[in-house]
Order: C-alpha cells, then structure tokens, then sequence
C-alpha cells in the first residue's frame, strides 16, 4: 500500500501531462485534418478575358494545384429564348472564361490577399472572386479553436508542473538520507542515486502504460469516432507506434529531470 | 611505524563560525586504539567529521589514509571512505532497508561478490546477537541493537580505520560491551585503526590505547 502511495502522486503528474500532451496532438490533428477538408471544398473563381495558359498560372502561383474552366452552357441554357445554333456559338465566343482555381491547402487570409494581386497582375484577368468574407470567418474560428486548446494545454502544463515540483521536494527529502548515508561510506552519485533513477523510469513507464491503454481505448471508442464522423473528418485518434514513443519519451525526459535535480541538489548532511 | 593520520596545523570551522579546532598537530599510527574525549561542544565529533571528509580542514594539512583531504576530490573522497568504518551517533542506518541490507552496504560499495557479501553478515549478525532480527527494519529496534547494527556495517568491509563517535551513548550495558568488544576485537585480531569519540573511557579496556584531548581548539595526548 506504502508502495503504491510512493508511486501514485508522480505517476498521476506525469499521467495528466501526458493526457494534456495527447489530447493536443488530437486537436492539432483535428485541425489539420479539417484544413484539407476545407482546403478540398474552397476556391476561387477568376474571369478571363481570354483564354488561360493554366501552366504559366500555376508556375507564378505556387498555391495553386489546379485551374479548370467553367462551362458557360448552364448560363447560356438559361439565356436560350429561340437563339440560332450559330448565335449561340457566337455568342460562347464573346462570353468571357469562367475558371475554378483550387488550393494547395487552406489559405491564410494573406495567402488570398496576395494570391488574387498576383491573378489581377495578368492582363487577362479582369476579376477575381475570393469569398473572402466566408474564408475569414471560418478561418479566425479556426484560429480561435487552437488558441483555446493550446492555453487549455499550457494551463494543464504549468499545474502539473507545480505538482511536480512538489513531488521533487517530497522525493528530495525522502531520498537525501539515504544518498547522504551511501556517500559516507563512499558510494559514487550513480549508486547512491541509483534507486532514484530506477524508480522514476518506472514511475514514467507506469504512467506511459496508462497513458497507452487510455488512448488506445479513446481510439476505438465508437463514441470518440463518431464525434469526428460528425464533423466530417477522420484521424488517428492514437497511433499505437508513434504517438506511444512521444509519450513515453516526454515522461521518461520530465522523470530522469526531476531525478536528475534532486541529485544535483543533493548535499551531504555535516 | 605507518602513519593512518597526519594532521599539520590543521585548523577546523563551519563555515562563518568560529574555528573549533586551532592550528592542531598530531599523527595516528597504523593499529592505534584512540580516544578522544573533550567538554560537550569542543570539537571532538568535528574533527571526527573532517578525518572522513564532511568537513574540509580550513587551513593546515589533513592526511587520511595517504589522502590529502584539503581540497580532495570525490573520486579520493570516495575511495577512502570505501575503507573506512564510522558508527554514527544517530547510527545513520537506511530506514528503508533491512538491518541484514544495511550492513551489506560497505561491501556492496566495494564491490564483493554476493556470497562473501551473504557470508560476512551473516558472521557479523551472529557477533552482534541479532542473526534472528535479521529480516527486520532499524525502527523496529532498540537504540542499542541499532547502535550494534551500525557496528556490524563499520566491520563489515575489513576497513583500514574504524572512526566512532560516541557508540555507546545511552545504550545499556550489554550493548555497550559488546560494541567495546568488537571495536577490541577488530584492533587487536584485525590491526585495524580504531578512533573512538567518547565523554568516558571505559574502565576496563583490553587493548592498549591513547587518549587524545581536546580543549579550547587544542588537541593533546594525555599520558
């Protein structure tokens, strides 16, 4: 019992910072997933006096991965009150070009901003639409929802760390006897700090198992997914690889530091 | 004749405070049993300190064991603390680790293999009266038996220098016999070095000894 109360209070600090770390990655992927969801579904429209050479357009704008033209026939079907086939011909040939340009990725606001100074710079082109109004919206939204979730993580971070901190005096004061009286009879800092190091690997293990089995439990949750499902994307929810190897890495870091400090504090009781 | 300790001028503070023990001179020879006796507060467990390395002498010359201890570095430091002995006042015994663990401690520091290791405590227990306690953990005994765990642990090792500070305050008699018994024992059988802080030399002592004083910062032999 004595045992598992020594690990529980670090194991809990180090669990909740890996929850935060976590549930960051998820958004952050979250977000980029929806980027391309949104990059997929926005465009721009530009008019064209004449014809465009879709490849010069590409080349000067990076942004750009794709340029189609717009058939006029659904306007001109519209139009159709007993016109001649010849005038109709006639008449797509005076119409201006319609193209559809869609994206790379989601643009930033300044990315439009420049993307449509550029399109204007070519003398074909006498007007682009960029329904910059709708972009901004969703844009800062998105913004908003990131800020949000990163304050949300950096508060859970400071908190966890201030835990920490107090495990660290707990641990100082426990362990300093005992490094104290092993440094008496000459043991070096690696032997008599051994314990330390040991237990804090296996406390940053115990809560990286923990921290395993909770997302790997969250990835598989119906519930979990069709939150995603609803708002029309799908991610890695937890990779069972990657994402457990930044987990265990972070914990293993913040453990050996937190052994490292009260080694470094360590003085020898005169 | 060996010298184990030579101490030129040394002089001893903590830091900011006055100095305790003033520009003293003497030498302990290698098999000596000494004592060292003095009021309460004139330097007697401060010079014990600085003789394994928890005080660095402040000015003078402090050799331990061929090691120069102004200015010593840890690996030196540690090197002769592997093989030296001290029984602490407060027996310093690690409460987390059974009375048979601590007394392993030297010899796991040095590096013994596991059945010498396994092999002296359990010899050492049997000379201390406590094989059948083995198993338990320094707060669940008396002062006396752990004053006689801490001895065991500064026999442990066969170190070259026993240092004690008081090892027989406030035990009962049994206890303080056979703690005297052992320090004789390991003087006379194993040539060890033994220095012993106390307020009283026993009355019967069967090892041939010296008695260091000290007052007023000074240290002198007393015939």
């Amino acid at each position: 019992m004595k045992s598992i109360k020594n690990h529980l209070s670090l194991v809990v600090a180090l669990l909740s910072i890996l929850f935060s770390l976590q549930v960051f990655i998820i958004v952050d992927r979250s977000i980029n997933s929806y980027k391309v969801n949104l990059a997929n579904n926005y465009s721009v429209v530009v008019v064209a006096q004449k014809k465009l050479n879709a490849i010069d357009v590409i080349s000067e704008n990076k942004i750009i991965e794709d340029i189609s033209a717009l058939k006029p026939d659904a306007v001109i079907k519209k139009l159709n009150t007993g016109m001649t086939a010849k005038n109709i011909e006639l008449l797509k040939l005076t119409l201006p070009k319609f193209y559809k340009i869609t994206l790379t990725h989601y643009p930033t606001p300044k990315e439009i901003d420049k993307l449509s100074k550029n399109l204007l710079s070519n003398k074909l082109i006498t007007k682009v639409e960029n329904f910059s109004k709708n972009h901004d919206t969703t844009y800062k939204l998105l913004l908003l929802f990131k800020s949000v979730i990163t304050v949300f993580a950096i508060s859970i971070l400071i908190v966890t760390s201030l835990l920490i901190f107090k495990e660290l005096r707990i641990w100082q004061f426990k362990h300093n006897e005992r490094m104290s009286i092993m440094g008496l009879f000459g043991a070096p800092v690696w032997l008599s700090s051994a314990v330390l190091f040991r237990l804090s690997i296996f406390d940053a293990l115990i809560a990286s198992a923990l921290a395993f089995g909770l997302f790997s439990y969250m990835s598989s949750s119906e519930w979990v997914l069709s939150q995603f499902d609803y708002i029309g994307i799908r991610i890695v929810v937890f990779d069972p690889l990657y994402d457990f190897l930044i987990l265990l890495g972070v914990a293993m870091f913040l453990s050996i530091m937190l052994a490292l400090l009260i080694v470094l504090g360590h003085k020898e009781e005169v | 004749m060996d010298k184990v300790i030579i101490a030129d001028n040394l002089s001893l503070s903590y830091s900011n405070s006055e100095t305790i023990i003033n520009k003293a001179s003497f030498s302990v020879n290698s098999s000596d049993f000494i004592f060292i006796t003095g009021a309460s507060g004139s330097g007697k467990s401060t010079l014990l300190k600085s003789l394994y390395g928890a005080l660095k002498p402040q000015e003078g010359s402090l050799v331990v064991g061929g090691v120069e201890l102004r200015g010593v570095s840890g690996r030196k430091l540690n090197f002769l603390r592997k093989h030296i002995g001290i029984v602490f006042q407060d027996y310093k015994l690690i409460k987390e680790w059974t009375i048979e663990k601590n007394i392993m401690l030297p010899l796991i520091i040095n590096g013994y293999e596991k059945t010498v290791t396994q092999n002296q405590v359990d010899s050492l227990l049997k000379h201390v009266r406590l094989k059948h306690q083995a198993g338990k953990y320094p707060l669940e005994l008396s002062g006396g038996e752990q004053q006689r765990v801490a001895m065991a642990r500064a026999l442990s090792h066969n170190p070259i220098l026993i240092l004690a500070d008081e090892p027989t305050g406030n035990l009962d008699d049994y206890s303080s016999q056979l703690i005297w018994n052992l320090l004789e024992g390991a003087n006379s059988q194993l040539k060890t070095t033994v220095i012993v802080v106390t307020h009283h030399i026993p009355e019967t002592m069967n090892v041939d000894y010296k008695h260091f004083h000290i007052e007023y910062g000074s240290i002198h032999e007393v015939n």
